[in-house]
């Protein structure tokens, strides 16, 4: 069916009228193509998820949490000791007011965590908690944590290396950091690092934050409306975002930037509100995931097996350590790139500590995951935890909040939906500064991008391209490989700004311009 | 004697101009200072390119700002005679008048009563009254 689709899309897309034969044509066509990409990228696939020699880890999710863990040890806990600092910033107290007009703390923040808060917060969580039990909730957590100091370190380097030009405009993210500081550093080899990082970043926006996302939210429409040809939500996708990056339609990015905190928000509230309503069982529901983190309460590959879900989850969720957010958060006009770090380490704390984990607490509490009376263990159904009606992914966080919220799948599905695609605009400027940076600031280097890329929301959508799939989430992993190397060798230079700066912000130097 | 003349580009912020004016030459020996602040929150929510550009845009606000509305204004009082100068500001159009008038230790801040209509000015409107009720000098709203 899917693959029919293809076919009809292509047919529209050139003007002629689908007939039976061509689309069959078409459909073996794709399948061919499906193919081929799957042998040639395959390895590559393979190489980035590959899991560590005996377990079933994947070495990628182990790279980024000990990346965490060295900034986290390398900056001192810094983002506990800085927390409160960081939400003083947002809340603009050393804002100069003479820079007023221009990007504040919050609106670089807001910016960055709509292209990271998604599908995985809402259906990603569902597959951790699905598979590695209520114990994959406190790992989830920790990396979470961990990975604030991830974010810190390459957001300050964001801000540090930006290109400013002379009409005002800034240009940043890692690509920029890794060929400047390594410059500067005098050590070798970081153009070639920039120019990959910049690659995988381009083929990450195509896929994860593109097809992947045009796909999903076909998948939630159409899972109200019925069954229909993806390439109609494809191409209504596809006109919006082309009005949004190429028309500079301002007010329909508007008003999903406005609309998308809100149901974040809501997100949380109505989480929080199944909580309250429960409040009797969440010291169960906490003792469920204590407990299950260190024994797997009788899940698959048993605490190993929770705490896998849980690291990969908050990674794949804040991608703290892939670059992305560095690019986000260099539009900011600071004097001090420091403050701009300590801003962006409130992302992970938001995306996967808060957001994050009230989904794991609602499906926890839902009572939708089946547990043995006599154990208390959970039953499995296959490598699942079987649960009451079967459900798996969204559908299993949907029907978690619907079964205190009855008609909360609604509003759940048109979150999805908001949130793919303020993340597709998100990841298509990440794309674009990646692009610009192989061939160059201009206009028409642009817009061939940005053409680009409103077509692959019509095939993301309209195809069910597994493999396609499978290389572009792997490609955006693969910008944590470049990207974590960068940050290893920058991290002397975030250390020296923050030192500086406290002892600035000790002395009374840089002061709180609101009372 | 400083006083703050808060401009909105309408013909209520004209009167204001105008009053101001007055005052000043009855007064004598008086400062007049135009403000025009342009509706801004830090708290609002844009797109990523939106950020990369807002340097350039704040750049190309102002400047459209002093071309428009504050360079004409401070024309005709210089051309009266006047001691004035202008500023153009991005934030929350009271919150601004008010913390302009403190650094600046004005007496006074004149500004036009919102009344032209239309929803623009409605906001204004509402700026004027934050104004009134939050100022920490005197204000004066010109009919």
């Amino acid at each position: 069916m899917k693959r029919f689709n293809l076919g009809a899309m292509f047919a529209l897309l050139m003007g002629v009228i689908s007939t039976p034969a061509l689309a069959q044509e078409a459909e073996s066509l794709d399948a061919k193509v499906n193919a081929i990409f799957a042998t040639i990228t395959g390895p590559f696939v393979s190489l980035i998820f590959a899991p560590i020699p005996g377990t079933s880890f994947p070495w990628i999710v182990m790279w980024l949490v000990i990346a965490a863990t060295v900034f986290t040890l390398y900056f001192g806990f810094v983002q506990f000791r800085y927390f409160k600092h960081s939400i003083e910033l947002v809340k603009g107290d050393y804002a100069d007011p003479n820079d007023a007009g221009e990007v504040s703390h919050f609106q670089a923040l807001a910016t960055a965590l709509s292209g990271t808060v998604g599908l995985g917060n809402i259906a990603g969580v569902a597959v951790a908690v699905g598979i590695g039990g209520p114990g994959a909730t406190f790992w989830m957590i920790l990396a979470g944590l961990m990975g604030m100091a991830s974010k810190f370190t390459e957001c300050t380097l964001g801000v540090k290396y930006r290109n400013e030009y002379a009409d005002g405009t800034v240009s940043g993210g890692p690509m920029y950091y890794i060929s400047k500081g390594f410059a500067e550093k005098g050590l070798p080899g970081g153009k070639i690092l920039a120019v990959l990082f910049a690659i995988f970043c381009i083929l990450g926006a195509l896929g994860g934050g593109n097809m992947f996302q045009a796909n999903q939210a076909h998948a939630q429409i159409s899972g109200i409306l019925g069954d229909y040809p993806g390439w109609i939500t494809g191409l209504i996708f596809a006109a919006v975002v082309f009005a949004v990056i190429v028309g500079g339609v301002k007010s329909i990015a508007r008003v999903t930037e406005k609309v998308v905190p809100f149901m974040g928000i809501l997100y949380v509230a109505a989480a929080v509100i199944i909580l309250a309503v429960n409040y009797d069982n969440i010291g169960w529901a906490f003792g469920q995931i204590f407990e299950g983190a260190f024994t797997g309460l009788g899940i698959a590959g048993g605490f190993v097996g929770a705490l896998i879900q849980g690291f990969k989850r908050a990674a794949f969720s804040n991608e703290a350590g892939v670059g992305s957010a560095a690019i986000a958060h260099s539009a900011v006009r600071t004097k001090e790139p420091i403050t701009e770090g300590f801003v962006s380490l409130l992302e992970p704390f938001i995306d996967t500590v808060v957001i994050c984990t009230m989904t794991a607490l609602v499906i926890t509490i839902s009572g939708q995951l089946i547990s043995d009376p006599a154990t208390g263990n959970y039953m499995l159904n296959g490598n699942h935890i079987a649960t009451v009606d079967g459900n798996t992914g969204v559908a299993l966080t949907s029907a978690a909040f619907g079964s205190a919220v009855s008609w909360f799948p609604y509003v759940l599905a048109i979150a999805v939906i908001l949130f793919a695609f303020s993340t597709m605009i998100s990841w298509s400027y990440y794309g674009l500064k990646s692009w610009t940076y192989l061939f160059g600031e201009g206009k028409t280097a642009e817009l061939v991008f940005k053409l680009i890329f409103c077509v692959f929301v019509v095939i993301g959508a309209a195809a069910n391209l597994g493999p396609v799939i499978d290389f572009s989430d792997a490609a955006i992993f693969a910008m944590a490989v470049v990207n974590i190397i960068g940050l290893y060798f920058l991290m002397g230079v975030v250390k020296n700004e923050m030192t500086s700066y406290v002892e600035r912000l000790k002395s009374g130097e840089i002061k709180k311009f609101k009372k | 004697m400083k006083l703050i003349i808060g401009l909105d580009g309408h013909g209520s912020g004209e009167r204001a101009l105008k009053f101001g004016q007055n005052l000043a030459s009855v007064t004598g020996n008086c400062e007049l200072l135009i403000v025009y602040v342009i509706e801004w929150s830090p708290f609002s929510f844009q797109t990523p390119e939106e950020n990369a550009e807002r340097h350039k845009r704040r750049e190309e606000e102002i400047a459209l700002a002093m071309e428009r509305v504050v360079a004409p204004a401070l024309e005709s009082l210089k051309k009266a005679g006047m001691n004035a100068r202008g500023m153009v500001r991005h934030g929350n159009v009271a919150d601004t008048l008010n913390a302009v008038a403190s650094d600046e230790k004005a007496d006074q801040i004149i500004v036009g009563r919102a009344s032209e209509g239309g929803i623009a000015s409605r906001i204004f409107g509402s700026a004027t009254a934050n104004l009134v009720m939050h100022a920490d000098v005197p204000v004066t709203v010109v009919a």
